[in-house]
């Protein structure tokens, strides 16, 4: 690959108790490449001290998401000709939302524990997760197929969310999207870890949450699915049919 | 008595399976990886859970490691699999060939296949090439390679171990006879160097082996082999799509997700670090992408990279080296004690390689204790975030 382009990237630094400052590296790049490869290129060739999250490199681990010129982004399938020009700029900050751990790596655990309260699925049949506007409906044959789920749990949507900001305490966008994967379904506890002040009803429809997901969730029209669910279930409990 | 401490070196595949194996033998712990868990080889794999199809006629200790392996996974951990199949299709005459040593190498190991027609195979998978000759159906799957880490360590952590990421092993510690009794390390988390004593050091550091063992003086012959791998934003098959010929250039398709992978190449390079992508061999896998699903020509690429086969053997290269895995005291090779290697396998092929590298650790340390990770569920992976450090 041929680089020939001259790219400055300002890189978000910070270790231990230390305050945060901006670093910056002015690299050769090829712009067809994407910016989580010009981040391991930086941490090659100019500052081994750099750290950053990664796996997959393909956008099926969820672990690369950093905010790239301001907005979230999947470093691993983000081109860098789509975030600057030639002599431009880049500027690389963590995740917002979470604690830092050290430079563009931050805590997830929240995050990943409250998933597995609201039991969202790793695998489920494609019948149950059907694409929220797919281009043609799948064969019934196929529905049985077993997939991966399509939430990889990057927390993009939790940092582009401007209510998670507000408050830490906030389940936030990922969550929510996975109890409404989950399915209610008369699931008490599961209704009461949604159905609350810091649950379902704090979002205020911003849809950042929906913008940003690289991975085909749309988490806010999951939200306003959980909300009917919710209601349903208040009915028929008012009704006692619970 | 107090536990022996091991520490293992690298916590992608064989790292995390390895201290998923210590820990339930009732060793203490310590993983010390340079970045994330699985950010190197074992997280670019394309996720294939390999049937062995793929080695059963050349390589047929690697295929049988592979089908054995590849039904206990989907036992222990089917939160990251999934588990819809593959098929073996044949395009030409020279594949239809080829199909009769197929047939023989996968009943020589043990791998059920099944013969489909050209209509039979069109109705399962309707995108494939329409000009298919002759299909197999065999028990391919995919995982998700980041979560299939995840699973080991999160049960190893569970099980006591303790994961030291961001951290860098710089160089060995040494009794002032050569023998490793130790690292020493450098925090990149909070830029702190310190140093770890141990029992026994397993490196288990892959395409990257040959680095680490230097740093003992000690060798291993390892054979860094990168190949390309080309993402696309559509996902046109439910199963994995095999070509039905020897081991070559884009003979497979991954569907995974929403999306599908197809893979791959066999080059060298000097830096491990960072592995570019080579132009020439995007337009490649296109073409013999398209030649399996003639989708692939339309559809959007939605990512490229690049992951480097940690392929044991000097002297040889790529596709002839045999995929199987191998474990090195180099008390043996090098007289160093203290200091294991474990590297070459598929990620398919995790479990046994640390039920192998925890055998011989033990046997070092006169330790009796079996390996009981074939019958151990494995717990949710999002533990490893969850529990506490």
């Amino acid at each position: 690959m041929i680089n020939d382009w001259t790219v400055t990237f300002l890189v978000y630094r910070q270790k231990g108790q230390e305050p945060g400052h901006f670093d910056t590296f002015k690299v050769e790049v090829n712009p067809d490449e994407y910016v989580l490869d010009a981040v391991e290129r930086i941490w090659s060739f100019h500052d081994r001290s750099l750290t950053f999250a990664h796996a997959c490199h393909h956008s099926t681990c969820g672990a690369c998401g950093m905010r790239v010129n301001g907005v979230e982004k999947l470093t691993c399938i983000t081109p860098i000709r789509s975030v600057t020009t030639n002599g431009g700029t880049v500027k690389l900050e963590p995740m917002r939302n979470f604690p830092v751990v050290s430079d563009l790596v931050v805590d997830l655990g929240v995050m990943f524990r409250r998933m597995e309260a609201v039991g969202h699925r790793p695998v489920l049949p494609l019948a149950d997760e059907p694409a929220p506007t797919p281009a043609k409906p799948p064969r019934p044959e196929d529905l049985e197929t077993i997939r991966l789920a399509d939430c990889i749990e990057c927390g993009l949507c939790i940092s582009a969310c401007p209510v998670a900001t507000t408050t830490p305490a906030y389940l936030g966008p990922a969550v929510l999207a996975g109890a409404q994967q989950h399915g209610l379904d008369g699931n008490r506890p599961l209704l009461a870890l949604v159905d609350c002040k810091d649950g379902l009803w704090r979002c205020h429809s911003v849809f950042e949450c929906s913008s940003v997901c690289p991975s085909n969730v749309d988490p806010a029209r999951r939200i306003m699915d959980l909300r009917k669910q919710v209601l349903r279930a208040r009915i028929l409990r008012f009704f006692g049919r619970d | 008595m107090t536990k022996p401490h091991a520490i293992i070196i690298g916590a992608g595949f064989t790292g995390v399976a390895t201290a998923h194996d210590l820990a339930l033998r009732g060793f203490d712990v310590t993983v010390v990886e340079r970045g994330p868990i699985a950010n190197g080889t074992s997280g670019r794999t394309h996720g294939l859970l390999h049937s062995g199809g793929r080695y059963a006629v050349k390589d047929k200790e690697s295929a049988i490691e592979c089908i054995d392996e590849n039904m206990i996974l989907r036992k222990i951990v089917p939160d990251v699999i999934e588990p819809n199949g593959g098929l073996f299709i044949a395009l030409t005459d020279s594949d239809l060939a080829y199909g009769e040593d197929f047939i023989e190498g996968c009943q020589a190991c043990n791998i059920p296949i099944e013969e489909l027609t050209p209509q039979q195979t069109l109705k399962l998978e309707p995108n494939l090439n329409p000009n298919l000759l002759l299909a197999f159906t065999i028990p391919d799957g995919t995982f998700d390679p980041l979560r299939l880490a995840l699973a080991f360590a999160a049960t190893a952590k569970s099980n006591g171990a303790r994961f030291r990421l961001y951290t860098e092993v710089e160089g060995m510690m040494l009794d002032g006879q050569g023998n490793v009794i130790g690292v020493n390390f450098w925090d990149r988390k909070n830029n702190q160097h310190g140093k770890l004593r141990a029992d026994i050091v397993v490196n288990a550091t892959g395409a990257w082996a040959g680095e680490l063992t230097a740093m003992a003086g000690a060798k291993v012959p390892i054979n860094p082999t990168p190949g390309i791998m080309v993402v696309y934003d559509q996902r046109l098959t439910q199963r994995a799509i095999n070509r039905l010929c020897p081991p070559s250039d884009g003979d497979i398709i991954l569907p995974q997700r929403r999306m599908m992978v197809v893979g791959t190449t066999s080059y060298e390079v000097d830096n491990l670090d960072y592995v570019p992508v080579l132009e020439d061999q995007i337009e490649l896998m296109h073409e013999r992408g398209a030649e399996l699903v003639p989708g692939v020509r339309q559809a959007k690429v939605r990512g490229i990279y690049t992951a480097t086969r940690p392929l044991i053997g000097a002297g040889t290269t790529g596709r002839s080296i045999a995929r199987t895995f191998k474990c090195f005291d180099h008390k043996e090779s090098d007289n160093v004690d203290g200091l294991v290697t474990i590297t070459g396998g598929k990620a398919t092929t995790l479990r046994a390689m640390a039920e192998k590298t925890a055998d011989m650790v033990c046997s070092k340390l006169g330790i009796s204790a079996e390996s009981n990770t074939k019958d151990t569920p494995l717990i949710s992976y999002r533990q490893f975030y969850a529990l506490p450090d």
